[in-house]
C-alpha cells in the first residue's frame, strides 16, 4: 500500500548520528538544569501558598494561576522575542550577539518558571495532606515558623510528593522539545534538521521518539528506586 | 524603540481573530475526537481479555511518554505517505491531537471507572443486568460524575496544547501572532496580547470548572 521506501540508516549514518547524540546531550542538560530551578522556585511558591500570611498567599496564588493558564510556547516566545525589548537596545544586542547560547538560557528561564507553577501546585497539595497535628507539634516544641517548614513539613511533603513530582520531571523533558522553536539544538531540532537534509522525516522523527521513550523509562525506574528508599515509614504504601 | 504601541493589535485584529478561530476549531476537534477514542481506549485498558488489554496499554503508555511536538511531526510526515498526496496541515494536526489526547482521556476514564466500588458492579449483576446494562446504567453514569472535573482540566490543557501546531506552520493563534510580528516587529505588544487572551480563556474555563465541581460536590 505504501509507495514509500524507508531508509532507517539516516539514524546511524554520519554526520546524522553525531547530530542526534549532540541533541540528546542538550535535551538532558536542558531538562536537568531547568528542573533544579523549577524545583527550588516551586518549593518556595508552593510553601507561600499554605502560609498563614494572606499577602504572600495571594501573590503565590496569582503566580501559579498566571503561569499555568498561558501555553508554554507562548511564554517561551515572550521571553525570547518580547522580554529583551524591555531592556535598553545596547543590552538587547549584547544578549543576542555576545552571550553564548542565549536561546538555551532563555529556554531554561521559560521552562523553569512554567514548571515551577506546576510544582508549586503539587507541593501545596502535598502540604495540605500533612495533618494539622504535625504543624502544631512542631510549633509547640518551640520551633519558629521557618524552622517548622525547613525541618518538619517540607521534608515530609517532598517525600509524599515523589510520585507526582516524577510526573512533572518527565513532563519537563517532554517540554524541552519546544526549545527547537527558538533554535536550541536539542533532540527534536536535530531530528528535523536530519529531515531537512535527507527528506526522511518519518525515520528521523521515529528516532527522536525512541530517544524520549528511553529517557522516560530511565527516569521512571530511577524514581521508583528513590521512592522506595525515601518512603515515610508508617504510611500506607501509595498505590500506583 | 519608543513606547508601547497597541495600534498593531487593532490593525491586525481580524487576522489574529481568524487564528484564534482556527485554535478553537482544532481544540474542539481534539476534545471531541479524543474523548470518543479515549473512551474506547479506556475500556480496552480495563478489559480482561489480554489481546485487548496489552495492545491498548502499550499504546497508551508509549504515546504518553512522547512530547506532543514529535507526535505532531510524526503524523505530519505519515499522513501524506498513507494518503499518497498532501492533505494539509489542519487535517494532520487534527489526527495527531485526537490520537495523542485520547491517551490522556483514556487514563482519566480508566481511573474514573476504577473509582466505583466493586459492590456496585456485583449489585448490578445480581439484579440480572448484563455487562452492557451494568456499565451503561450503573457504573458509567456514576464514574462520569467523578471524571468531569479531570475531563474539564484536560480540555483546558488541550486548548493550550493547540499552540504547538505552530511547528508545522498551521495558522492558529500563536502562528498568526508570529506572522504579524515578523511583518510589524512589535514583539512585546503582540506576545503580551497573545498571553493575555490565552490567559483569559483558560482562566475562565478552569474557574468555571472549579465552581461547577464545588456545586456538584455539595449536591451529593
Amino acid at each position: 500500500m505504501l509507495a514509500y521506501e524507508f531508509r532507517w540508516s539516516v539514524l546511524w549514518e554520519l554526520p546524522y548520528a553525531v547530530w542526534m547524540l549532540e541533541g540528546i546531550w542538550t535535551t538532558i542538560r536542558l531538562g536537568l538544569i531547568s528542573w533544579v530551578f523549577a524545583l527550588l522556585l516551586g518549593i518556595i511558591v508552593g510553601t507561600c501558598r499554605v502560609t498563614p500570611y494572606r499577602p504572600l498567599r495571594l501573590i503565590a496564588t496569582a503566580y501559579t494561576e498566571f503561569f499555568r493558564d498561558i501555553p508554554l510556547l507562548v511564554q517561551l516566545f515572550f521571553w525570547y522575542f518580547a522580554a529583551p525589548r524591555i531592556l535598553p537596545t545596547s543590552v538587547e544586542l549584547y544578549l543576542y550577539r555576545e552571550v553564548p547560547q542565549a536561546e538555551f538560557w532563555i529556554t531554561v528561564i521559560a521552562l523553569s518558571i512554567y514548571t515551577s507553577s506546576r510544582v508549586a501546585e503539587q507541593i501545596r497539595s502535598g502540604m495540605q495532606s500533612i495533618s494539622q497535628d504535625q504543624f502544631n507539634a512542631a510549633l509547640s516544641t518551640g520551633l519558629t515558623h521557618f524552622q517548622m517548614y525547613r525541618y518538619v513539613t517540607i521534608p515530609l511533603a517532598i517525600r509524599i510528593m515523589i510520585p507526582p513530582l516524577t510526573t512533572e520531571f518527565l513532563t519537563i523533558f517532554k517540554n524541552t522539545s519546544l526549545a527547537m522553536t527558538v533554535g536550541v539544538l536539542e533532540t527534536t531540532f536535530m531530528s528535523q534538521q536530519i529531515e531537512a537534509y535527507t527528506f526522511r522525516g518519518l525515520e528521523a522523527t521515529t528516532g527522536a521518539c525512541i530517544v524520549y521513550l528511553i529517557i522516560t523509562m530511565m527516569v521512571v525506574s530511577g524514581m521508583g528506586l528513590l521512592e522506595k528508599k525515601l518512603a515515610v515509614p508508617g504510611l500506607i504504601a501509595r498505590g500506583r | 524603540m519608543g513606547g508601547f504601541d497597541f495600534k498593531v493589535i487593532v490593525d491586525n485584529f481580524s487576522f489574529l481573530m481568524s487564528g484564534l478561530l482556527t485554535t478553537f476549531q482544532l481544540a474542539i476537534i481534539a476534545i471531541s475526537g479524543g474523548l470518543i477514542l479515549g473512551i474506547l481506549l479506556g475500556m480496552a485498558r480495563l478489559s480482561s481479555r489480554p489481546y485487548v488489554y496489552y495492545p491498548a496499554t502499550v499504546f497508551v503508555n508509549f504515546l504518553r511518554s512522547l512530547p506532543l511536538i514529535l507526535v505532531i511531526f510524526w503524523f505530519y510526515f505519515l499522513v501524506p505517505i498513507l494518503a499518497g498526496r498532501p492533505l494539509g496541515d489542519f487535517l494532520s494536526a487534527s489526527i495527531a491531537f485526537i490520537v495523542f489526547e485520547a491517551t490522556y482521556f483514556a487514563e482519566i476514564i480508566r481511573a474514573g471507572i476504577q473509582s466505583i466500588p466493586k459492590g456496585q458492579m456485583q449489585a448490578a449483576y445480581s439484579t440480572a443486568l448484563n455487562y452492557r446494562q451494568m456499565m451503561g446504567y450503573v457504573v458509567v453514569p456514576q464514574a462520569m460524575k467523578n471524571m468531569i472535573p479531570s475531563l474539564l482540566t484536560q480540555s483546558v490543557i488541550i486548548f493550550q496544547d493547540t499552540s504547538l501546531a505552530y511547528v508545522i506552520g498551521l495558522k492558529e493563534f500563536l502562528r498568526s501572532g508570529s506572522i504579524v510580528d515578523s511583518r510589524e516587529v512589535r514583539s512585546l505588544e503582540i506576545y503580551a496580547f497573545l498571553g493575555v487572551v490565552y490567559f483569559l480563556i483558560c482562566f475562565t474555563m478552569s474557574t468555571l470548572s472549579k465552581r461547577w465541581e464545588r456545586k456538584k460536590g455539595s449536591l451529593r
